[in-house]
């Protein structure tokens, strides 16, 4: 049977409230508890934060080690900031990563084009790459009205992001600043 | 923040104004909770009466946009009744400074003001200086021109009565809370200050904070713990990502982007790096040169060398005084000025103010790549409300990333905890990390250039850029190593090592480091980030303080400007809860602000500012673009005919932008009444990563609009129904919440309604949904940032 947290929590909810009233004469709790920790036991344990917003809760990660996906996540209790405690989204982490609704393919929007259409990695990086090189060569500004050198790209911008991690956040100001991007921005400046 | 999440439980008075913590930050109120079971008193100060509201011992109404006028309140209470920390003001403030003879203030203005440029020539706020080029100062703080006695006469003017009439928060509470904060001038007493983007989002947002920042240095709240200035940040980095700079005016570590006029590196490194000929100022800044040459050889690693400038010229350099804030590059993009456009990890069609001039500058480019976890409104604007896409000539490239948890590397929490994230599961089949794309994107670029060549190749083939991505070799990059062997200090360290701290960091080439800030993050001891280690000794215990769990910037000091926390001779302010003592030969608990010894050692001690070129905290602030200190203007779109405090009604510094799409109305009958944008607990930012997860749609699944009773009588309007709210810049549907939560103000005699409405919400996700409130909110910022002013602006509502 498969269960999740949730159902785990919801039926043994109408479990205890069964045995309240006496109708059941035994409580189902120890069973789907053991059931629950049954399904972690085996899992890999990692530790992470919170995506979201910046108290920087722990959270704990269960993966499975047969399937390698993420089975459960749940607050990190050894934490000091949170104490194992999360909020509404910290506590759906869990239904980011597993999420029928995910990208996870690269698309392309052609000009005038009233749809996307799927494309592999190779061929947009490709294509992107082009992009870039071809508007860099053409409007790459040496020097400005004062002549003073700059050495700069005025016809691209970058923005983003605040939900990267530092490696790529150093990673990708290093990159557009090596392009010779001024307009660069993200997530602090609104 | 200068403290942090943990340290608020050390707090005597919490103060949450700009911010609803209790439901965007929920997590935070464990720790404001701790501290009101110590018997710390709670105050909120908001537009809405919030979950934080309920929580509060007091809570207090205020029009949005009229903190200053509140916080100038409270600065004249603590003045006239003699409540500020008089020993730390005279010794750690620049209160004592003497202003030069120029500096004045008439009708809302400061001196040195020129109308055509709408900009202030600073000079006229300069310190008089002895003749060592020394401030003067007068610690008895009675020179008529001293910092404090200008205060004193700034603020005399922000009596009870006007800021009452300005802010519609009833006298009554305006003293209430200006008592009780006021309460922690005493020297083992704290308060803290918690704020978000209810204070910076608005055309005086620096000065907002400034203003609170003053009240801070007169009760003694810097470098102690329960104490500080604490920006409750929004996203999970945006404390790291603003560290490592992704923001056109800095390099990481704060370092400064190079002008046009500044042609060589000595010329650059001159220019950004301070001198003081005080001996007691630490001015940290003079190490400025050495962060600067190791940023540049983590940039081009070998070819970074002392013939060629260490690669100074192959970064971009800015055209002098001008912006290129998110702001300016709207408005180019908008007037068609951009090519192509990455809008990587970020959502501006949501995000932005304005969000229907940002959704019509994409329409102009000729290409965009937009990298996210989920389709959104900025990668799928092409078929969004108002766009036919057979007129759209943009090409658009989406390309989809990884979820934090399916990838490995680091976090900046609000308090500067660098913290490690471990890989739990590979991401989905087709999906790549943010990282990943980068590395392959730039080496697709590099590769074209090497084999074709093209204009200026010399950063792109020179940058020093790995094969594949791996998040340790940049971490051990950002932190730093010697690039060849060297002794420093004494001490001899090989090629390759890594850099123990930005001490050792040198000017001449043998190091590199990212980010000065992250030197000792990731060191031969190994990665800090990802200590979880919670011993502590028994005085580190008394506050909260973890130092072996994670890292925390700079040098794992977890409280700023700590120096400030103690008498001359080291003594704590506040024995009870101590963040630094002088044991008479080194300073225990916390890392220290330097490790010289107290005060009470003379020359040999240096002062608590360690950041700042006169070591003083700043209560006059001369390098701000809008005045050396806070002063309450009205913004851009306001309720009120003329400002009560001045005949100035707008920040005299705001620049406006001119597009068709740039539309302002104050005092117009058809925008009359005040709005404010914020979140939902269960939404984050726009939404993006949380409007897709059932479990929190559920919770929060559509647009709504909040108004008070009295003014849903006014306009007809019930609980429930659907409504329409507009702005000159936009309109949304949205579903009316009338509610107590929010009254009616009472604004120079009359009454004034404000309405708020979440900006959480896209058309692309979930169908009826309703769309995002920054298509009602206008395109303006503060002078100093440019941060849009989202937090108040004039609206009409009717039924639909």
């Amino acid at each position: 049977m498969k269960l999740t947290r949730r159902d785990f929590i919801r039926i043994t909810g109408v479990a205890t409230a069964s045995v309240a009233l006496g109708n059941l004469g035994f409580s189902l709790k120890p069973a789907y508890a053991h059931a629950q920790v049954l399904k972690i036991r085996m899992a890999k344990e990692t530790t992470t934060i919170c995506p979201y917003c910046a108290v920087g809760c722990g959270i704990i990660c269960h993966t499975d080690l047969v399937t390698g996906k993420v089975i459960n996540t749940e607050g990190d209790p050894d934490h000091p900031i949170n104490e194992g405690a999360l909020c509404a989204k910290g506590a759906s982490l869990y239904q980011m990563i597993n999420n029928p609704k995910r990208m996870t393919k690269p698309l392309y929007r052609r000009p005038y084009s009233d749809k996307w259409e799927e494309v592999t990695w190779e061929w947009a990086l490709e294509q992107i790459a082009k992009r870039v090189k071809e508007t860099r060569d053409k409007y790459f500004i040496h020097k400005n009205s004062k002549g003073q050198i700059v050495n700069r790209v005025e016809a691209i911008a970058h923005i983003g992001s605040a939900a990267m991690d530092n490696e790529e956040c150093w990673l990708i100001q290093a990159m557009m600043r090596a392009l010779g991007l001024v307009y660069i921005e993200h997530q602090a400046r609104i | 923040m200068t403290n942090h999440w943990i340290d608020i439980k050390n707090s005597d008075v919490i103060l949450i104004m700009g911010s609803n913590a209790a439901e965007n930050h929920p997590i935070s109120f464990k720790w404001v909770t701790r501290a009101k079971e110590k018997g710390a008193t709670l105050i909120h100060v908001d537009p809405r009466f919030t979950r934080t509201s309920a929580k509060a011992d007091i809570y207090a109404p205020i029009r949005s946009g009229t903190d200053i006028a509140f916080l100038g309140g409270l600065i004249n209470y603590i003045l006239q009744n003699r409540l500020y920390f008089k020993e730390y003001v005279a010794e750690y403030t620049n209160a004592s400074f003497i202003v030069n003879k120029k500096f004045g203030f008439k009708d809302g203005l400061f001196s040195g003001y020129d109308p055509e440029t709408r900009s202030y020539d600073k000079s006229y706020w300069a310190f008089e200086l002895d003749r060592h080029g020394v401030p003067k100062r007068d610690k008895s703080l009675k020179h008529p021109r001293c910092v404090f006695q200008l205060l004193k006469k700034h603020y005399s003017r922000y009596t009870l009565d006007k800021v009452s009439a300005v802010t519609g928060t009833p006298k009554d509470k305006l003293k209430e809370i200006y008592k009780i904060y006021a309460s922690t001038g005493k020297k083992d007493h704290s308060g803290t200050i918690m704020y978000a983007m209810g204070w910076t989002q608005h055309t005086v947002g620096v000065q907002n904070i400034r203003a609170m920042c003053i009240i801070q240095l007169l009760l003694g709240n810097i470098g102690v713990s329960g104490g500080g200035v604490n920006a409750l940040r929004g996203e999970s980095n945006v404390q790291g990502s603003t560290d490592h700079c992704i923001l056109f005016h800095i390099w990481p570590g704060y370092l400064k982007t190079p002008r046009a006029s500044l042609k060589t590196l000595a010329e650059y490194n001159k220019k950004f790096t301070p001198k003081s000929p005080d001996p007691m100022s630490a001015n940290w800044w003079q190490n400025y040169p050495k962060y600067s040459v190791s940023f540049l050889k983590a940039m081009f690693g070998d070819k970074a060398t002392k013939e060629n400038d260490f690669g100074y010229n192959w970064m971009p350099k800015l055209d002098d005084g001008k912006s290129y804030a998110w702001l300016v590059l709207f408005d180019e993009m908008y007037k068609g000025k951009f090519k192509g456009f990455f809008a990587w990890g970020q959502n501006p069609c949501c995000s932005g103010a304005n969000a229907n001039k940002n959704r019509e500058a994409l329409a102009k480019l000729d290409w965009l790549v937009n990298v996210n976890i989920f389709d959104n409104e900025t990668g799928s604007f092409w078929k969004g409300p108002g766009m036919d896409p057979r007129r759209i000539k943009t090409e658009v490239f989406f390309l989809p990333c990884a979820v934090s948890a399916e990838k490995e590397g680091s976090i900046t929490n609000s308090g500067r905890w660098m913290q490690w994230r471990y890989q739990a599961a590979k991401p989905p089949c087709g999906v790549k990390g943010d990282g990943e794309i980068m590395v392959e994107l730039m080496n697709k670029i590099r590769e074209l250039y090497r084999k074709e060549g093209g204009v200026f190749p010399e950063p792109i083939l020179n940058l020093n850029w790995p094969r594949e991505y791996d998040p340790h070799w940049v971490a051990k990059l950002i932190n730093g190593y010697f690039t060849r062997d060297v002794t420093i200090k004494g001490k001899h360290f090989r090629k390759g090592e890594q850099v123990p701290s930005f001490a050792y960091l040198q000017d001449d080439g043998s190091t590199c480091s990212g980010n000065w800030l992250y030197c000792g993050s990731y060191t031969e001891q190994g990665n800090m980030a990802a200590r979880r280690d919670k011993s502590q000794t028994e005085m580190q215990a008394k506050i909260g303080l973890f130092p072996n769990w994670a890292w925390c910037w700079p040098v794992n000091r977890r409280i700023l400007y700590n120096r400030a926390s103690v008498d001359k001779y080291g003594r704590p302010w506040a024995p009870q809860k101590p963040v630094i003592r002088w044991n008479g030969k080194k300073w225990v608990g916390d890392v220290p602000d330097g490790g010289w010894p107290p005060l009470s050692y003379g020359k040999k001690s240096r002062y608590p500012f360690i950041m700042r070129k006169w070591g003083a905290g700043q209560i006059f602030g001369p390098g701000r673009a809008d005045g050396p200190f806070p002063e309450h203007y009205e913004p851009l779109e306001c309720p009120v005919e003329r400002n009560l405090f001045s005949s100035q009604r707008i920040n005299p510094t705001v620049k406006l932008f001119h597009t068709d799409a740039d539309k302002f109305r104050s005092c117009d009958p058809r925008y009359p009444f005040v709005c404010s944008t914020y979140r939902v607990t269960e939404h984050w930012q726009t939404g993006v990563l949380t409007r897709w997860l059932p479990w929190l749609l559920e919770a929060q699944p559509q647009l709504f609009v909040e108004m008070s009773e009295e003014l849903a009588r006014l306009k007809g309007i019930k609980n429930g129904e659907r409504v329409v709210v507009e702005s000159p810049r936009g309109k949304l549907i949205a579903v009316a919440i009338v509610t107590k939560r929010l009254k009616p103000f009472k604004i120079l005699g009359k009454t004034v309604h404000e309405v708020g409405l979440p900006w959480c919400y896209g058309w692309r996700w979930p169908k009826d949904g309703g769309d995002s409130a920054n298509v009602l909110t206008p395109s303006v910022g503060d002078p100093n940032t440019l941060i849009p002013e989202t937090k108040a602006f004039m609206v009409n509502i009717r039924k639909l």
